[in-house]
């Protein structure tokens, strides 16, 4: 058994929701993604099961809180938030089909919306040890 | 929530394990669409011990359950099984399931999530029939070998019945795995040759890994609810709270061969609803194939000449068909094979075709 730690697994560069998003600061922009949870949860480790993302269009104006895109497992289909409002303003293309990328860098690579936010203030999220301290409590 | 007699070997395998019909059950242990590929070239063990069993004993059982049943029970020779459903007198469907009619019993194979519903509804309607309903859901686990080599694999494990011989829908009781009186039926979910073992509970583990052990050279391996829904779709096997369920009536699902309207069979509930039914059908299931990159989901607007005219039921990928595919029901007019339709995932339109079902089956050669 691996030694209780302390420091978490998830980068500590960014923000995290409860419905498994992140949101990272890029500039001006942000970029928002999902987390290795919320893949896991999709295909529990087999990125065969990734069948489909769906992103929006560059140029959408988001609401906080509104799904701007799908994605699609084998056996289910779940939303993907934006916990930022703001215009859309770039998409990575690269995923839709190449979705083995989520499961192999959801950090890094794995980004599916760039958003420039319409307010500096961002609403209140959790970072990487709040987030994996909810993802403790949510086994429980 | 329960577990079957094999969850500790479900957790050995890897398998992911989720909530179905208040079991904890195996969705996967690995890629699902690899488990499907497998059951088709191959062969898959599924742990089926989920679904309920019942017995029915007692001297009026056979008139009791034609009153209850949509098939004809009466009817049903020796050592054959059939499909039939529980309907309500305004012909919707309590739940689906296969009938051993055998040696002073009726045995009953019925859905997981509907197994309570069914008994109530079974002891509710049992006045004035000399009968007695025994739920062995708890006293049996249900395993099945499914796949083009599951007969090869089968014969290692079962003596005393001779599998080439026993046919489609056709049961015998045997030595399995040196337990004797086990019933083994050729039956199962997924349009593969297979076979169904109901074994008694305390010894499905030692069942379990003897076929995995016999199936190693045929390259067997554990399969998951989530393989299983894709098979039986692909097969065009209905899925009850899918294909069929309160609002969705087993006639236009295209289920008739389950139901009997033989005047022998007299009066049963839900006889004269589905009789109209039958004499004036609205809407029919069809089969739905689209090349688009979205699998056909559930609830899924279908969508022929810029119209909505009906809705998705079930949908996958298919690895067998190399597409996507689903069912939806339709208006009757409409629904011919060949015709082009689209369905709606949530505003965006993708082409689809109307197909016959199934969209694939070995069973029926």
């Amino acid at each position: 058994m691996a030694a209780p730690s302390t420091r978490s697994t998830r980068p500590d560069d960014r923000k995290y929701t409860e419905s498994h998003e992140w949101v990272k600061v890029d500039g001006e922009n942000v970029l928002i993604g999902i987390t290795d949870f919320a893949i896991n949860e999709l295909c529990n480790g087999n990125e065969g099961d990734l069948v489909y993302c769906d992103l929006p269009e560059v140029g959408r104006a988001l609401d906080q809180g509104e799904t701007f895109g799908e994605i699609e497992s084998v056996k289910a289909v779940s939303d993907l938030y934006t916990p930022i409002a703001g215009e859309v303003v770039e998409i990575n293309a690269a995923i839709e089909d190449h979705l083995e990328i989520l499961s192999k860098d959801p950090w890094n690579q794995g980004w599916l919306v760039k958003i420039r936010p319409n307010s500096k203030d961002s609403p209140k999220m959790m970072d990487a040890q709040a987030y994996e301290k909810f993802l403790a409590e949510k086994k429980h | 929530m329960k577990n079957t007699p094999l969850q500790s070997r479900h957790v050995r395998h890897g398998a992911r394990l989720v909530e179905f019909g208040g079991w904890q059950m195996p969705v996967q242990y690995g890629p699902i669409l690899e488990e499907v590929t497998r059951v088709r070239t191959h062969a898959g063990l599924f742990d089926l011990s989920h679904m309920g069993r019942v017995r029915v004993t007692g001297k009026d059982r056979v008139a009791y359950l034609d009153r209850l049943l949509t098939n004809h029970v009466a009817k049903i020779a020796a050592g054959s099984i059939r499909y039939a459903l529980f309907c309500r007198a305004d012909g919707m469907p309590i739940d689906d399931l296969l009938v051993y009619p055998g040696e002073g019993e009726v045995f009953l194979v019925v859905n997981a999530s509907n197994t309570d519903v069914d008994l109530a509804w079974m002891r509710e309607h049992e006045t004035g029939f000399d009968v007695v309903i025994q739920d062995q859901t708890d006293e049996l686990a249900m395993i099945a070998v499914q796949g083009p080599k599951s007969r090869e694999i089968t014969e290692h494990v079962v003596k005393g019945i001779d599998l080439a011989k026993l046919g489609y829908y056709k049961f015998a009781f045997g030595t399995v795995c040196g337990i004797p009186n086990v019933r083994v039926s050729r039956t199962g979910y997924t349009g593969e040759l297979g076979y169904e073992l109901y074994v008694p509970t305390q010894t499905a583990g030692r069942v379990w890994d003897e076929v995995l052990t016999a199936g190693a050279m045929h390259e067997i391996a554990p399969i998951g609810l989530g393989a299983r829904d894709t098979l039986r779709l692909e097969a065009g096997m209905p899925l009850y709270g899918h294909e069929i369920d309160a609002t969705h009536d087993p006639i236009q699902a295209g289920l008739e061969f389950g139901i009997s309207f033989a005047p022998e069979k007299g009066d049963w509930i839900g006889r004269s609803a589905l009789e109209a039914i039958r004499a004036k059908p609205t809407r029919r299931l069809v089969g739905l194939k689209t090349d688009g990159p979205r699998a056909p989901r559930q609830g899924y607007e279908v969508v022929v000449g810029g119209k909505s005219v009906g809705h998705v039921v079930s949908g996958s990928v298919s690895p067998t068909c190399n597409t996507n595919i689903g069912t939806a029901y339709v208006p009757v007019a409409l629904g011919e094979p060949g015709t082009a339709a689209e369905i709606d995932v949530k505003g965006k339109r993708q082409q689809a075709t109307f197909c016959a079902l199934p969209f694939f089956s070995r069973t029926r050669k």
